[in-house]
C-alpha cells in the first residue's frame, strides 16, 4: 500500500451510471469500509478536491458538466474511473448514448474495475489515487506543470473511445497483478 | 414584490448521489416555482433489446438501476414469462418474494440514511447504512452480489436458498429489526428530526391522485394503493396490508418507509415457513411472440414494464415507466413555496431515482 502522506478529499460524480457504483462509492464512506480512516472525506465541492470519483459510461449531456468538475479542481488532482462503465461503457457500450468510458472526455489516473466495483476495490483505487497525487505533488514542485489535455482530446468521444481501449485494457491488468500480489 | 432569482440546483449537488438539475425561481428565501431538466443518467438502455438476445438482456434490464437491480430483472422475465406462457415453479416464485421483499429493506435502509444526511444527522446516515450493510451481506451469501445480483433467468431463478442459508437470513433480519427499533425512535421521535420534517412539503391526498404520484410518497398522502395486493409472485399467498399515513408531510413519508420496512421483514418470514419444495426454473423452448404488460410495486413505487416480441431471438420493443418519473410532477408541487434550504430534504422525500427514470 502506497504511503498515505496527505488527507484526500474526494468529489464524486454519476456520470450517466446505473447507480450501482454510486452507492457502493457511497458504502466506502460508511461505518463497514470507514474510508474515512485514510482521511479521506466525501466534499461536494470541486474547489475542495483532490479526488475525482466518476462512475458511469458518460453520455453527452453529462459530458460538460463532467469537465467543467475536472476543470474547477485545484492541481494536483486524480480521477478515479469506479465500475467498468466508467473503465470502458460496459454493458451500455453499444447504446447511441454512451460515449464509453470516462477517458473520452478527461484524463483518467487509475481504473477501478467490477460491475458493481466492490467497495474494497474502491477504496484501494483512492489509495492507489494517493500515491499518483503524490508524484503530481512532487512534479509541481519541481517546476513541471500539470498537464492540461483536456482539449487534447476530441470532441467526437466515440472515436477516441477505440484508441483508448488498448490503454483501458493494459490498466486493468496493472490493476489486477496489484491484487494478486497482495 | 420581492425580486425574483433563479437558483441553480445540480447536477452536482452534496445530497445527491445522482445527477438531476432544477431551476429553482426564488423570492426572498421562498420557492416559487421549480423547473427541472433531466438527461444526465440517460444510457439509451431500451434501444439495447436490438442488439442482446431475449435471454441476455435479463442483466442488461437488472442494470437500470442499481438500487432496485432485483426487480428489474424479475419484472421483465416475468412479463416474457407471460408471452411465452411459461409457469414458474412455485418455490422460485417464493424465491423471488424474499429477494424483492430484501431489495425493499436495503433501498429504504439507504433512503433513511440520506434522508438523515440531508438533514444534517450524520451519526444517523452511518447507523442506517451500517444496518443496511447487514442485509448486503446476506444478499452476498445468497445471490454472491452485493448491488447486481443476476439471479434472474426466464422460467425461474438461477440459484436456491437451501436451508441453513434461510436459517442464517433469519437470524440476520431478527438482528435488523432489533437495531431499526432503536433507530426509529430517533427518526420518529426526536425534536431535531420532527423540526426538520413535520409540516414539511406537503402533499394533500387529491393532489397525489391528480398528480399519478406513485409508491410510498402517494401512500404518505393517505391513498391506500400497492401493486402488491395484485398479488403476483407469491404476494398472494402472503397477508399483508399496504402501510399508510393521512399527513402527507415529509414526516408522514419517513414513517411509512420505516413501517415498510418492519412489513418486508415480516413478510420475508412468513414466505420462509410457507415456501414449498421443488424446482427453482421451467425450461423454456423457442423463442416469444406476443405482448405482455406486467406492474410491479418496487421500493420507489409502482413500476410499469411493457415487453412486445415478435417471435425472433430480439425483442420487438421494452418500454419501462418507474416511480421516480411518476413522482416527479408531484415533487415540483410540494417545492412550490417551500423554503430553499428544504430543497434538499423535498428533493430526498420523494426517494428520486434518476437512472431509472432515464433509464
Amino acid at each position: 500500500m502506497a504511503k498515505v502522506s496527505k488527507s484526500p478529499w474526494v468529489l464524486h460524480y454519476d456520470g450517466a451510471s446505473c447507480n450501482g457504483c454510486d452507492i457502493e462509492v457511497l458504502a466506502c464512506l460508511t461505518p463497514m469500509y470507514d474510508a474515512e480512516r485514510f482521511g479521506v472525506i466525501n466534499t461536494g465541492d470541486p474547489k475542495h478536491a483532490d479526488i475525482f470519483l466518476v462512475t458511469g459510461g458518460i453520455n453527452e449531456q453529462c459530458k460538460d458538466v463532467v469537465k467543467q468538475l475536472y476543470e474547477q479542481m485545484p492541481n494536483p488532482k486524480v480521477v478515479v474511473a469506479v465500475g467498468i462503465c466508467a473503465c470502458t461503457g460496459g454493458v451500455f457500450k453499444e447504446t447511441y448514448n454512451i460515449l464509453g468510458g470516462v477517458d473520452t472526455v478527461i484524463p483518467v489516473d487509475v481504473y477501478v474495475p467490477g460491475c458493481a466495483a466492490r467497495p474494497e476495490s474502491i477504496i484501494d483505487g483512492i489509495v492507489k489515487g494517493i500515491a499518483v497525487l503524490d508524484q503530481k505533488r512532487e512534479a509541481m514542485k519541481q517546476g513541471k506543470l500539470p498537464e492540461l489535455n483536456v482539449e487534447d482530446i476530441s470532441e467526437d468521444g466515440k472515436e477516441q473511445a477505440s484508441a483508448n481501449e488498448a490503454q483501458n485494457a493494459e490498466a486493468e491488468t496493472t490493476a489486477n497483478a496489484g491484487e494478486e500480489s497482495k | 414584490m420581492a425580486t425574483r432569482s433563479i437558483i441553480p440546483f445540480g447536477p452536482q449537488h452534496p445530497v445527491l448521489p445522482e445527477p438531476i438539475h432544477l431551476d429553482l425561481v426564488i423570492e426572498d428565501e421562498k420557492v416559487v416555482e421549480a423547473i427541472p431538466s433531466i438527461g444526465f443518467v440517460h444510457r439509451g438502455l431500451e434501444s439495447l433489446v436490438a442488439k442482446k438476445e431475449f435471454t441476455e438482456y435479463v442483466y442488461i434490464a437488472e442494470r437500470i438501476c442499481g438500487i432496485c437491480s432485483f426487480m428489474h430483472g424479475m419484472s421483465y422475465c416475468d412479463a416474457v414469462e407471460h408471452i411465452m406462457e411459461v409457469e414458474i415453479p412455485d418455490r422460485a416464485k417464493y424465491l423471488r418474494t424474499i429477494w424483492a421483499e430484501m431489495s425493499r429493506i436495503h433501498s429504504h435502509l439507504l433512503w433513511l440514511g440520506l434522508l438523515a444526511d440531508g438533514f444534517g444527522y450524520e451519526s444517523l446516515f452511518m447507523q442506517s447504512w451500517r444496518i443496511r450493510e447487514k442485509i448486503l451481506d446476506m444478499f452476498e451469501a445468497t445471490t454472491g452480489g452485493r448491488v447486481i445480483f443476476s439471479v434472474n433467468q426466464i422460467g425461474g431463478v438461477l440459484k436456491d436458498i437451501d436451508d441453513s442459508l434461510m436459517n442464517q437470513l433469519l437470524k440476520s433480519l431478527d438482528d435488523i429489526e432489533k437495531e431499526l427499533k432503536a433507530i426509529t425512535k430517533t427518526f420518529l421521535n426526536d425534536a431535531t428530526v420532527n423540526n426538520r420534517l413535520r409540516g414539511v412539503g406537503i402533499l394533500t391526498a387529491k393532489q397525489a391522485v391528480d398528480l399519478a404520484t406513485a409508491g410510498p410518497f402517494m401512500r404518505a398522502s393517505g391513498i391506500n394503493r400497492d401493486m402488491r395486493t395484485t398479488g403476483y409472485n407469491a404476494y398472494k399467498d402472503l397477508e399483508f396490508a399496504p402501510i399508510i399515513s393521512k399527513d402527507g408531510d415529509s414526516y408522514a413519508r419517513c414513517e411509512v418507509r420505516i413501517n415498510e420496512i418492519f412489513q418486508s421483514i415480516n413478510l420475508i418470514r412468513e414466505a420462509a415457513g410457507k415456501m414449498p419444495a421443488g424446482d427453482i426454473a421451467t425450461p423454456i423452448k423457442g423463442f416469444p411472440n406476443g405482448e405482455h404488460a406486467t406492474r410491479v410495486e418496487q421500493p420507489r413505487g409502482e413500476a410499469f414494464y411493457y415487453v412486445k416480441a415478435d417471435g425472433t431471438k430480439f425483442i420487438d420493443r421494452f418500454r419501462v415507466r418507474t416511480p421516480t418519473f411518476a413522482n416527479l410532477p408531484g415533487l415540483l408541487e410540494t417545492l412550490k413555496g417551500c423554503q430553499l434550504a428544504d430543497v434538499p430534504l423535498l428533493v430526498l422525500t420523494i426517494d428520486p431515482c434518476i437512472s431509472c427514470t432515464e433509464r
